[in-house]
């Protein structure tokens, strides 16, 4: 693996495609023009576990403009064991919400409406959704496997032991809740069968990855499948795996041959059909000796899952991570419940649990007297404290010091409830965060070249608003140390080369990784087989991602400390956040402008996620109650003060040729702690459910 | 007799309605031919293949369907487009004069305003109209400040939203932005404000 | 959404007639709530008569010197106008506090006032809710409840109304015109809406094809001194948790007269009449005014999640005349 060197990267490029997104002339899946569309509109089921013993269509069928009605009576068989996905093979419901039908008519008004006239009875079973009560019933249990590839549970001396020995203890239990992605674009797709095969446009984080699906599902090669997803409008975790919405779309134009079906979720069915992060209860001990050195770490996290599929958000991933302690231990458990299926979300394991950690270690520096920045710096590790590696590069401190030298935090008394202006309470709070440098298998790029030097590399990766496509483009350019003008990155159709899905923050990684391969090989071939000079034909070559050498030798993480300044009304509990400031370390920056955005954005959802977000369950029906954006706050333009995202330099010649470490997740991770930390420091309160609500920090007397 | 929007009665023989309408949509005429329940925003992308509104919730609840009707930012998504046979409509596309970029938009562009662009159309949309009705001396809560114990004269002049970013966050907050770029949004905003 | 057909009235007696041949039938203002509600089919109308061009958009004094606004201006149109920022701010003040631009560039004064509760169970035609289905109970009392009514509830059902204008409007005494198949009439603003009893189906009291023409403000000098404090979970476009619109008059530091109304807290605007008796007279005191909010919050039933809603409305009801009064803190 040789390091890139940059010329392109590094600068802070406007992106691309900018122009077409501010004109709205960036075409998104649903928007592509296609001739005589028809549109599909779902029918889902009114219970939350049942049976179903009548579907009546008749209703549906005779209105003018419905082409078909698509039941579980009439669906095809699919070939697919994915219990999320599996829909209509059976009349057996798994939750509320749930798809049990679907109409396809001429238009959308005319589906939506017909789909309301299908009338499905139920038996009824009773149902459990409550993670509470599964919890206080003993009916827990270990996940078979989390969603990333580290260890679950994890010992380390004797955590109870050291714990009860310390001079310094911190025991207490975080919940957060359940928080649905809502990407502003819902999820949507294109579908249409003809003889030659099924062309989809969907908006997706993985293009490959709703190509074999589907092809599994409907028991086609790969090759009969074209997916093409040039412009994502957000997703954030929820467009990574395949959900049912998109079975539910080539289904019904499987019924409408050679007609292309248009399927858009509703906003309300995004709170049941797309995953979402699920709630957990987080219990975690902290021991220290009497300089706040960390003696012990216990992190425990219950969460839930669907009965049709498990998935286990890693909540606890990223404490062994963090701090030294010569005592650690992390458990998790899980609840099989009657809802929907989660899935991942924004630095799925990080976000939550970086909550809990960070809030735990502002607990413990309040109980031990010390500057939480400096209880932090303190506990630094020299190598990591699970497996010993060394980091491949770690700059935490450094972070930590920089923040707080920006925000001005020398200056903080840390008396809590001590200044006051205008009726509001003032404080302030830091937290750390990280998020693993990851990358994910999958990927192959094509590069051409031609004799005027022109580059085209061809790779069905997406940019669902990243700056992946502005980005990568600088990559190959200084992999291929060429000029910027002189290539050209196509993305985004499953013609091209096969790409790993967008998320865990390793885009840039593995596509950017394996296109630096590809420039490697491309200049080889030029000058084994071609003395250097481009062949009339030009010169073609196909190259899959490589392997890291380094990944056996080095942990690699990205680090990060957040500091927030909040206001909270004396009388009223109103909650404000002037000011946030993010300092990472992230290795290379590839595109600062981008970057900024990306974590300002994170830092921003992570505002959100301490002040706003919440789906609520009501157990009797089984449904998130506030299913739209006026119910489901998230942050508005009004909840968002000063946000400032800086980072520190870092050569990490290990994670990869960039020397990139992710960064579209780590703005999150540790935003909502820090902000639950500055309103402990602002009143004296400390809020361990969140969101953080004026209710909790009313004065009731 | 009280309203009762929710009872319910037999509806045979009431068919679907389609009633056709002109409506002007970027400085171009259209005839269509509508359901009584398209709403303007599902005429624009389902009926004329203009995309550039958004519909991120069909509720009024993101903003990412806004567009100029008749001069005001709206949300089309819950203007059904029957009731507004006639009427001229501006989107984030029509903003663009001869092929070049409205001003805000190359703003939104230089200040990175904008990840995944879906919500962009209309929170450019927005920003152009606020700068008019600021220009106006349309208020907003934060133009008012608090009482003081006087009751002095409004000033009903224009509000100057360059100086002041919190005008910008209030008068934008009827646009989501879910990737959360209102931090960029501000400077993008206030650099068009002053010229 | 169900099929509808769509008529546009040119005048207010042909609107009336077109609504008394069809009890399906509804008047569409700028939609924004009633298109909202159709398409989650809790709104089912046969017939949508357009009734924008048939009341005024005009906002006009009125010879004893209050203001007339027409039942068809626009959200935007009246807290812009001149007059009601300079004579009733708290009017301006509540209108912005609610939605966005571009919703109140659509939504009518009229329909403003007809809009109905943001309950989630009412809204869900898959839940249980008497409001939309009478007789089928009320999901909310034992459900999520937490932005829902503390006073006047019943149980039946906990919704609030959620208009902002219609708080200053109710603290205002403003009056409602109407005209229906049975003629016209002018209805007090406080008497408009209905707390729910047994038959939370009628958020008001307009019988079916009464239509609002105009809603007047009475001469009420004082209000030139009012303030309009909305508390909710977001900063913005978010509905109130408890508002409270509030006007003082004040003579050599006696509370001559004082006008309070709370929103968020009731399924109507709450006027804040025993509170505002106890103030007259005294001093406008923190102490008095706790325990005169106090008093008007001693009937408060709070559900499971929203008891918060006590004092949080006393708090904001006792800071916002206080700070009307300019006590400083």
């Amino acid at each position: 693996m040789s390091a890139v060197a940059p010329r392109a990267m590094g600068q802070p490029l406007s992106r691309f495609e900018g122009e077409d997104k501010v004109r709205g002339l960036a075409t998104y899946a649903f928007e592509h023009p296609v001739p005589h569309p028809a549109y599909l509109s779902a029918v889902r089921s009114t219970v939350a576990t049942g049976e179903i013993i009548g579907i009546d269509c008749s209703q549906a069928s005779a209105q003018p403009g419905v082409l078909a009605v698509l039941t579980h009576l009439n669906a095809p068989r699919l070939g697919i064991d994915d219990g999320e996905l599996r829909i209509l093979q059976s009349g057996d419901v798994a939750f509320r919400g749930q798809f049990v039908g679907g109409v396809i008519a001429e238009s959308s008004e005319i589906a939506r409406h017909a789909a309301a006239l299908v009338r499905v009875d139920y038996r009824e079973r009773p149902h459990d959704v409550d993670l509470e009560s599964s919890r206080e019933r003993g009916q827990l249990r270990v996940p078979q496997q989390t969603m990333a590839l580290f260890p679950m549970d994890t010992d380390k001396g004797d955590v109870d032991s050291a714990l009860a020995a310390a001079a310094v203890q911190v025991d207490s239990t975080y919940r957060t809740p359940w928080y649905n992605h809502n990407p502003l674009e819902p999820h949507t797709t294109i579908a249409c069968w003809t003889s030659a095969g099924l062309t989809l446009h969907v908006s997706t984080q993985h293009p490959q990855g709703v190509q074999t699906t589907v092809a599994t599902a409907f028991r086609l090669e790969p090759d009969q499948i074209r997916v093409f997803s040039p412009h994502v409008g957000g997703a954030f975790g929820s467009k990574g795996p395949r959900h049912s919405d998109l079975i539910l779309a080539v289904m019904a134009a499987q019924l409408v041959p050679d007609r292309p079906v248009r399927f858009a979720l509703t906003r309300h069915q995004m709170f049941s059909q797309t995953g979402y992060r699920s709630p957990t209860m987080q219990r975690v001990r902290l021991g220290a000796d009497a300089d706040g050195r960390l003696t012990a770490v216990a992190h425990e996290s219950i969460e839930q899952t669907s009965r049709l599929k498990e998935f286990a958000e890693h909540a606890t991933r990223a404490t062994p991570t963090m701090y030294a302690t010569p005592h650690l231990q992390v458990r998790q458990q899980l609840a099989a419940l009657d809802l929907p299926t989660p899935a991942i979300m924004r630095a799925p394991g990080e976000c939550v649990g970086m909550f809990a950690l960070e809030s735990a270690m502002d607990e413990l520096a309040v109980a031990g007297g010390l500057d939480p920045v400096e209880l932090r710096i303190r506990n630094e590790p020299d190598t990591h404290p699970l497996d010993g590696l060394p980091f491949s590069s770690r700059s935490l401190p450094a972070c930590l010091r920089e923040g707080a030298r920006r925000f001005g935090w020398e200056s903080r008394d840390p008396t809590p409830r001590a200044r006051r202006h205008d009726g509001w309470l003032v404080g302030t709070g830091v937290a750390a965060a990280t998020y693993p440098t990851l990358r994910l298998p999958g990927s192959k790029v094509t590069i051409r070249v031609t004799p005027d030097g022109r580059h085209t590399v061809l790779m069905a990766a997406v940019d669902i608003g990243t700056g992946t496509r502005t980005a990568l483009t600088q990559v190959a350019a200084d992999a291929l140390r060429v000029d910027l003008a002189q290539v050209e990155l196509r993305l985004g159709d499953t013609a091209y080369p096969p790409a790993a899905p967008e998320g865990g923050s390793a885009g840039i990684t593995s596509w950017g990784a394996t296109i630096c391969a590809g420039a490697d090989e491309l200049r080889r071939r030029l000058a084994a087989d071609h003395g250097g000079t481009v062949p009339a034909e030009g010169l073609e070559v196909t190259v899959d991602m490589p392997e890291n050498p380094h990944l056996k030798q080095y942990a690699m993480h990205a680090f990060g400390a957040q500091f927030a300044e909040v206001r909270v009304h004396d009388e009223t509990g109103e909650i404000r956040v002037p000011r946030q400031l993010g300092v990472y370390a992230v290795g290379r920056v590839v595109n600062p402008k981008t970057a900024h955005s990306q974590l300002i954005g994170g830092m921003t959802m992570g505002l959100s996620m301490a002040l706003h977000e919440a789906s609520i369950l009501d157990p009797r029906y089984g449904h998130v109650v506030n299913h739209d954006l006026a119910t489901y706050h998230v942050s508005s333009n009004a909840d968002v003060g000063t946000v400032d995202a800086y980072w520190v330099e870092e050569d990490d010649p290990y994670v990869n040729p960039m020397g990139t470490k992710g960064l579209g997740e780590i703005g999150i991770v540790g935003a909502a702690a820090a902000i639950a930390n500055a309103v402990h420091h602002a009143t004296g309160v400390r809020i361990r459910e969140l969101p953080i609500t004026l209710d909790k920090l009313l004065p009731h007397e | 007799m009280p309203i009762t929007w929710s009872a319910t009665h037999d509806r045979q023989g009431l068919d679907i309605m389609d009633t056709e309408i002109t409506l002007r949509v970027d400085g171009a005429d259209h005839r269509l031919t509508v359901d009584t329940r398209t709403t303007l925003l599902d005429a624009l992308r389902e009926r004329l293949g203009n995309t550039s509104p958004k519909k991120g919730c069909d509720h009024g609840q993101c903003g990412a369907c806004t567009v100029l009707l008749d001069g005001r930012r709206a949300n089309s998504c819950l203007a059904l487009a029957v009731a507004h046979d006639g009427a001229e409509i501006v989107t984030a596309a029509g903003l663009a004069t001869d092929g070049e970029l409205h001003p805000m938009q190359r703003s939104f562009i230089e200040h990175d305003a904008f990840q995944c662009g879906y919500c962009t159309p209309g929170q450019i949309v927005s920003a152009v109209a606020m700068l008019e009705e600021a220009a106006t001396g349309w208020p907003s809560t934060v133009t008012f400040s608090p009482p003081d114990g006087t009751a002095g004269e409004p000033d009903t002049g224009p509000v100057d939203l360059a100086t002041n970013p919190d005008e910008i966050r209030e008068r934008m907050s009827g646009n989501l932005c879910r990737c959360a770029a209102y931090a960029n949004m501000i400077p993008a905003i206030q650099e068009v404000a002053r010229s | 959404m169900r099929p509808f057909r769509y008529e546009r009235a040119t005048d207010p007696a042909g609107a009336v007639a077109l609504l008394a041949r069809s009890p399906q039938a509804a008047y569409l203002g700028g939609g924004t709530n009633l298109v909202d509600l159709m398409k989650l089919d809790v709104a089912r109308p046969d017939l949508l008569v357009d009734v924008r061009g048939v009341t005024s958009r005009a906002i006009e004094e009125l010879p004893d010197g209050g203001v007339r606004i027409g039942a068809g201006v626009s959200n935007s149109d009246l807290a812009a106008d001149p007059l009601i920022r300079r004579r009733y701010p708290v009017v301006a003040q509540a209108v912005l506090a609610g939605a966005s631009t571009q919703l109140r560039n659509l939504a009518t004064v009229g329909g403003n006032l007809l809009q109905r509760t943001r309950c989630v169970y009412f809204q869900d035609v898959s839940t249980a809710c008497n409001k939309r289905e009478p007789g089928s109970g009320c999901s909310a009392i034992e459900g999520h409840n937490r932005d829902l009514a503390i006073l006047g509830t019943s149980p039946d059902c906990i919704a609030t109304h959620p208009s902002d204008l219609a708080v200053a409007l109710a603290a205002m005494d403003a009056t409602v015109q109407t005209v229906g198949p049975d003629g016209s009439r002018a209805i007090p603003l406080t008497e408009l809406h209905r707390l729910p009893g047994s038959e939370p189906q009628h958020d008001n009291v307009l019988t079916h094809g009464e239509l609002i023409t105009a809603v007047d403000l009475p001469p009420l000098p004082f209000a030139a001194r009012s303030y309009y404090r909305k508390i909710r979970d977001r900063a913005s476009y978010a509905f109130a948790l408890v508002s409270v619109a509030a006007a003082i008059d004040l003579a050599d530091g006696q509370v001559r007269d004082v006008r309070i109304a709370l929103g968020g807290v009731a399924h109507k605007p709450w006027r804040a009449t025993r509170a505002e008796d106890l103030l007259r007279g005294g001093p406008a005191t923190e102490e008095r005014l706790r325990r005169a909010a106090e008093a008007e919050l001693a009937d408060a039933q709070p559900q499971s999640d929203n008891a918060f809603k006590i004092p949080l409305a006393r708090n904001a009801i006792v800071r916002t005349v206080l700070d009307l009064t300019g006590t400083a803190r």
